[in-house]
């Protein structure tokens, strides 16, 4: 690892110059998990005082990528070089060795510890590795504020919120003086203010030659920071170019591989009649800050905005999972209180969550696919509380064929589908409930092209029978090919609603930030 | 652009209010202090060499056994064989423990070697067979239970008598031994290991797993660590039990393997792993003897013992609990 003098040497030294050199080089990798190929024989070169930008969307192989050349997972087959030298990235600990550090998406921290614990949390900061815990402070203290962090060292993780956590994990790959940065979806909480002071400190190693390898889906970010572009999808490298090569409607292609129509399906004329969800000024816990919306049966309403802003909230509030929520919600007319998920599905109601993370959330994996199909729907095929077999293999054939459930037998546990197919059983086992009302949690993470489409042609068929349906998505694409009105969320409430023309990616990417938008615009909701 | 801060206002701590999670030490300490003082103003003797010498020896075996407990709880493990090395260590002990200088010195080592085998065979059946702990360690404690009735099939033994004296009387004819001996021992043992990196992995994997191991720890390394520092300490405390009994009991096991996972708790440590301290953690082992010990001097029949130690394990749970309970996402209180 060169000392910070090497870098100093180098940053004086033409950058151009430098960048030619390639520092890791990844040719023939492949990743698998089960049956889902992940990553297939990928070239991939990332040179030397460079910021490079990795695009794709969601399960084209970027975090697969990172985990790959973070030894968190090894591949199947391929090799890694560093500066020409063949390198076995068998650990986080090798990894670290050789210079790379991530600041990953899903924060590398631990709860219980200190802010400057986990900043040096796998080096000693002393002799003989020893922990010197004085200097330890004063490095992590340090960092912290180059970072613009308010943060003390000694503070608990555990009592930081999202963004002072992901200034943390920031501080804590900076930390170990990367000669490989890997940034992952690094700035999806924090402000503008410390994005640009983020910003700010990549260039500057960038100039003392540290390559940086920047994941994102906020093309802008591309744009103002990123000097090289790589288009990765279904696990395949695609393309690499320099930045501002392509126009970003020729990256999206590139991502998609496809244009982006193809893949949902029509909209419908605008929905009237009166709306079976009306949320008043809903707020809980200064995370929801007066939300307000309605939505009509044969309705598909979108929530975007950035990761963090009460979204996921306000979805749970919704299905009775929150304390101490306020405000009003009226369901079919009547106002309503949503106390808990057993009421929220019952009869009365009918509301079904399709949770964000299917694994933990929406499905018991070992558990049989029809188990998981008629887990929320028991009540209905008991006679003196004991299961009808009969009825309950009906139900079961009848919704793994009307969702296309591809397995070889209903017995089969549901850890052996793939990531599609999963979703899938996780969507079919709220529709047997026949709810009125479906709140859907990013349903399409990390699901490949072909399900994605099933699924959509899916929601807008249940949308057509008469359910309304609230759709929250990190995805743009889906907001706007997919949904009939969309919310955005900013600070915990819907700062703007776009539908029709105005409801495009300029328009959502400005209000996610709090920008003016151009066209007719609904703001509010009533 | 808009230069707003999306996260709410940082919460401001009062400037001399405890840092959270400061009361899971306090707490036991202070309840700890309460009941010392309850226990000198109803003893007969008071504050005296005769009353203190006992009520510090009564609760170092637990002390030592909790400690090792903890090691093991902080990881988010937990070691249901701990009183049975115990036990096995206390029966080694009362065969090897005598004699000259030299054979004492070699048995003492022995019985801390065997001891540190144990743990370190519930380790590799945790990390490289891959078992769930409580079931990896519910198996080798029947193991190790059946070993000491082997070496003593009955109660006896021989113990050194000059060592035994030396460690359960008084230093400068006022201070118990025995604490000096306790806190020598974790002192010289955690002190430096609480300075390294593989001391931190402990708290680190017990907090979160996946982020360690993604932070470039070695989780394998540290939960070992965890399951030999569990044996060493319960070795430690099957021989205090010999000096102070003189002889070895292959059965004396299992109440203290309940008991140190009480002391734990009590002493502040979470069974989620990554919270807790050993000073904490001792404290618990002597409030748990010093509510049994105010039992019997006033006059409450012994058998409601349990009763009381319940309760009292209860309360130090519920505290535990309020965060939870408190918490407006069900699904929080859940995970």
């Amino acid at each position: 690892m060169p000392s910070p003098d090497d870098r100093a040497a180098l940053a004086g030294r033409d950058r151009g110059l430098l960048s030619d050199v390639e520092f890791v080089a990844l040719s023939g990798i492949s990743k698998s998990y089960g049956g889902t190929t992940a990553l297939e024989s990928v070239d991939l070169r990332i040179r030397r005082a460079s910021i490079h930008a990795i695009l794709g969307e969601n399960g084209a192989g970027k975090s697969t990528l990172i985990k790959v050349l973070t030894g968190v997972v090894r591949p199947d087959a391929g090799t890694v070089t560093i500066e020409g030298a063949a390198f076995a990235v068998r650990s986080p600990a090798t990894a670290a060795a050789a210079g790379i550090a991530c600041v990953f998406q899903e924060l590398s921290l631990v709860p219980d510890l200190s802010v400057a614990d986990n900043i040096f949390l796998a080096r000693g900061t002393g002799p003989l590795g020893f922990i010197d815990r004085r200097r330890q402070q004063k490095a992590a203290e340090a960092l912290l504020r180059e970072l613009g962090s308010e943060v003390r060292p000694t503070d608990i993780v555990r009592s930081l919120t999202l963004s002072e956590a992901q200034l943390v994990e920031i501080a804590k790959a900076m930390a170990k003086r990367p000669r490989l940065l890997i940034l992952d979806e690094a700035t999806s909480a924090l402000g503008e203010q410390q994005v640009g002071r983020l910003f700010e400190i990549l260039r500057r190693l960038r100039s003392e030659g540290v390559s940086i390898l920047y994941i994102t889906h906020r093309m802008h970010e591309v744009d103002t920071l990123c000097d090289t572009c790589s288009v990765f999808r279904n696990g395949r490298h695609v393309e690499t170019f320099p930045q501002g090569e392509r126009s970003p409607d020729a990256v999206v292609e590139l991502m998609l591989g496809r244009s982006v129509s193809q893949i949902y399906p029509a909209k419908p004329a605008p929905a009237a009649g009166q709306p079976l969800l009306d949320v008043r000024d809903l707020s809980w816990d200064g995370r929801i800050d007066k939300v307000s919306f309605v939505v009509r049966p044969g309705e598909i309403y979108g929530i975007g905005g950035l990761d963090g802003h009460g979204q996921q909230e306000t979805l749970l509030a919704l299905f009775g999972v929150l304390r101490n929520v306020t405000g009003e919600v009226r369901f079919d007319g009547r106002s309503v209180h949503i106390g808990s998920p057993g009421r929220a599905k019952g009869r009365a109601l009918g509301i079904a969550l399709v949770p964000e993370d299917r694994k933990s959330e929406g499905l018991h994996l070992p558990l049989t696919i029809a188990h998981n199909l008629t887990l929320s729907v028991l009540n209905r095929l008991t006679r003196f509380g004991v299961i009808n077999g009969g009825r309950q293999r009906r139900l079961v054939d009848d919704l793994m064929r009307r969702l296309q459930i591809k397995s070889s037998s209903p017995k089969a546990p549901v850890s052996s589908l793939s990531g599609g197919n999963q979703q899938k059983v996780v969507l079919a086992k709220w529709l047997a409930c026949d709810p009125r009302l479906i709140l859907l949690c990013d349903p399409t993470r990390g699901i490949d092209v072909g399900t994605k489409a099933e699924i959509y042609a899916l929601l807008r068929r249940l949308a057509d029978e008469g359910a309304a349906i609230v759709l929250h998505t990190t995805d743009y694409d889906e907001l706007i090919g997919l949904c009939d009105r969309v919310g955005i969320f900013y600070g915990g409430t819907i700062l703007r609603e776009l539908t029709g023309d105005a409801l495009n990616e300029r328009n959502i990417l400005r209000a996610s930030f709090a920008l003016a938008t151009d066209g007719p615009t609904d703001s509010g909701g009533h | 652009m808009v230069a707003t801060e999306i996260s709410p206002a940082r919460r401001s701590r009062p400037p001399l209010s405890l840092p959270p999670g400061a009361w899971r030490l306090a707490l036991p300490l202070v309840v700890l202090a309460v009941l010392f003082a309850v226990l000198i103003a109803i003893h007969p003797r008071g504050l005296a060499v005769a009353s203190m010498t006992p009520w510090a020896n009564q609760a170092v075996t637990l002390a030592f056994v909790a400690v090792g407990q903890f090691f093991v709880v902080v990881t988010r493990g937990l070691d249901l064989s701990i009183g049975a090395v115990l036990a096995l260590s206390n029966a080694l002990a009362s065969e090897l423990v005598s004699g000259t200088p030299v054979e004492i010195a070699v048995g003492v080592v022995a019985v801390l070697a065997v001891g540190c085998l144990c743990g370190a065979i519930n380790g590799a059946a945790v990390v490289f067979g891959r078992i769930q702990p409580i079931v990896a360690t519910l198996a080798t404690g029947a193991i190790y239970t059946g070993l000491a009735l082997i070496v003593r099939p009955t109660p006896g033994g021989d113990v050194d008598e000059a060592l035994s004296d030396m460690l359960t009387y008084e230093t400068f004819g006022f201070f118990p031994t025995s604490l000096i001996l306790l806190f020598a021992v974790v002192y010289l043992v955690w002190w430096p290991l609480s300075r390294t990196v593989l001391g931190r992995s402990l708290y680190a994997i017990g907090s979160n797993e996946s982020a360690a191991f993604m932070s470039g720890l070695n989780p394998k390394r540290a939960r070992l660590l965890a399951h030999v520092l569990a044996g060493f300490f319960a070795a430690c405390g099957g021989l205090f039990l010999a000096f102070q009994t003189l002889s070895g009991d292959a059965s004396v096991g299992f109440s203290y393997t309940l008991n140190s996972i009480a002391a734990v708790v009590i002493g502040g440590a979470s069974l989620a792993g990554g919270v807790g301290t050993v000073i904490g953690v001792i404290a618990g082992a002597y409030l748990l003897r010093t509510i049994s010990t105010i039992m019997i001097f006033t006059g409450l029949p012994p058998m409601a013992q349990p009763l009381f130690e319940g309760l009292v394990l209860l309360a130090a749970v519920s505290v535990g609990a309020i965060e939870m309970i408190t918490s407006r996402n069900k699904l929080k209180v859940l995970r």
